[in-house]
């Protein structure tokens, strides 16, 4: 079916199959510890470890520190395990500026928003949250809109 | 918090640096396919993702007492604020910047797609002002 081409270019497979196994690894994660697992507060956690900082040193940071280290290398861990199983070696194309620049204003306003496309992505969603939905259709029309700048711009 | 806690949470991290990697999240330039219109397919990951936990977090807590390793199940409690909804925006700016946001950095890395390390450098030094601004 061509509309479905124009969409989905590369197919759905990967996609479809990749975001089961990304909803299990919750799940998982959840049946096992109770835990919910975003990503974004591991990048505010850790700075527990080195700094003296009293907002990073709030009990919610400093109890979860460690299981979120842990969290964090099982996903390095992972896709070790799957560069040396299924993957191809992949480098970006995408230029140092924009890396370490949006990664800069990503990593500021996810942890300003508390969530990011795992936290309220994935982990809002599936707890039927109105706040998380909300930020779900903010961060995506926001992107949509500097991804397409940049783009006009001449960034990959 | 005992081995077996900890081990969970290392395989449950490893499942999701996997699946992040099989769906070619890892992949900025998938990502801003996305965000500009060419490749839909970043709607099945989120889609398919957020459904099956949906299934778990609804269903789980009503079938078992408590988790398997832990006392009691977490809430993902997220405040309707401004912070919350500004934020968002900001991270959207920086997301589409880049085509990066914190999970596939780090899996990324894993991958050996070694220019992770300049996204990730730049998310924790995000991070940390963040929470310099705060008390």
């Amino acid at each position: 079916m061509p509309a479905i081409d124009v969409l989905f270019p590369l197919g759905i497979a990967q996609y479809l199959i990749g975001g089961l196994i990304i909803g299990f690894a919750v799940s998982f994660l959840f049946a096992t510890t109770g835990l919910i697992g975003g990503m974004s507060t591991f990048f505010t956690s850790t700075w527990s470890f080195v700094s003296k900082w009293s907002y990073f040193n709030r009990e919610t940071f400093v109890s979860s520190r460690n299981w979120r280290l842990v969290y964090a290398v099982g996903l390095i861990i992972g896709a070790a395990i799957w560069m040396l199983t299924a993957g191809n070696p992949f480098q970006t194309s995408v230029s140092w500026w924009q890396l370490l620049l949006g990664g800069f204003i990503a990593g500021f306003g996810a942890r300003l928003s508390n969530g990011c496309t795992s936290g309220h992505g994935i982990c809002g969603i599936a707890s039927l949250q109105v706040p998380s939905l909300l930020a779900v259709l903010i961060f995506l029309s926001s992107a949509m809109v500097s991804a397409n700048i940049v783009k006009l711009l001449g960034g990959v | 918090m005992s081995l077996p806690f900890l081990l969970s949470v290392l395989v449950a991290g490893a499942l999701f640096g996997f699946g992040l990697s099989y769906a070619t999240m890892i992949q900025p330039e998938v990502v801003l396919a996305f965000l500009r219109f060419e490749d839909f397919g970043l709607l099945w990951v989120l889609g398919s993702a957020s459904l099956l936990t949906m299934l778990t977090y609804q269903l789980l807590p009503r079938l078992l007492k408590k988790p398997l390793l832990a006392p009691a199940f977490k809430a993902h409690a997220a405040t309707l604020d401004r912070n919350t909804l500004v934020g968002a925006a900001i991270f959207g700016i920086g997301w589409g910047i880049s085509g990066v946001c914190p999970g596939p950095a780090l899996a990324g890395l894993g991958a050996g797609n070694w220019p992770m390390l300049l996204a990730l450098a730049g998310i924790f030094a995000g991070a940390y002002v963040q929470g310099r601004l705060m008390k």
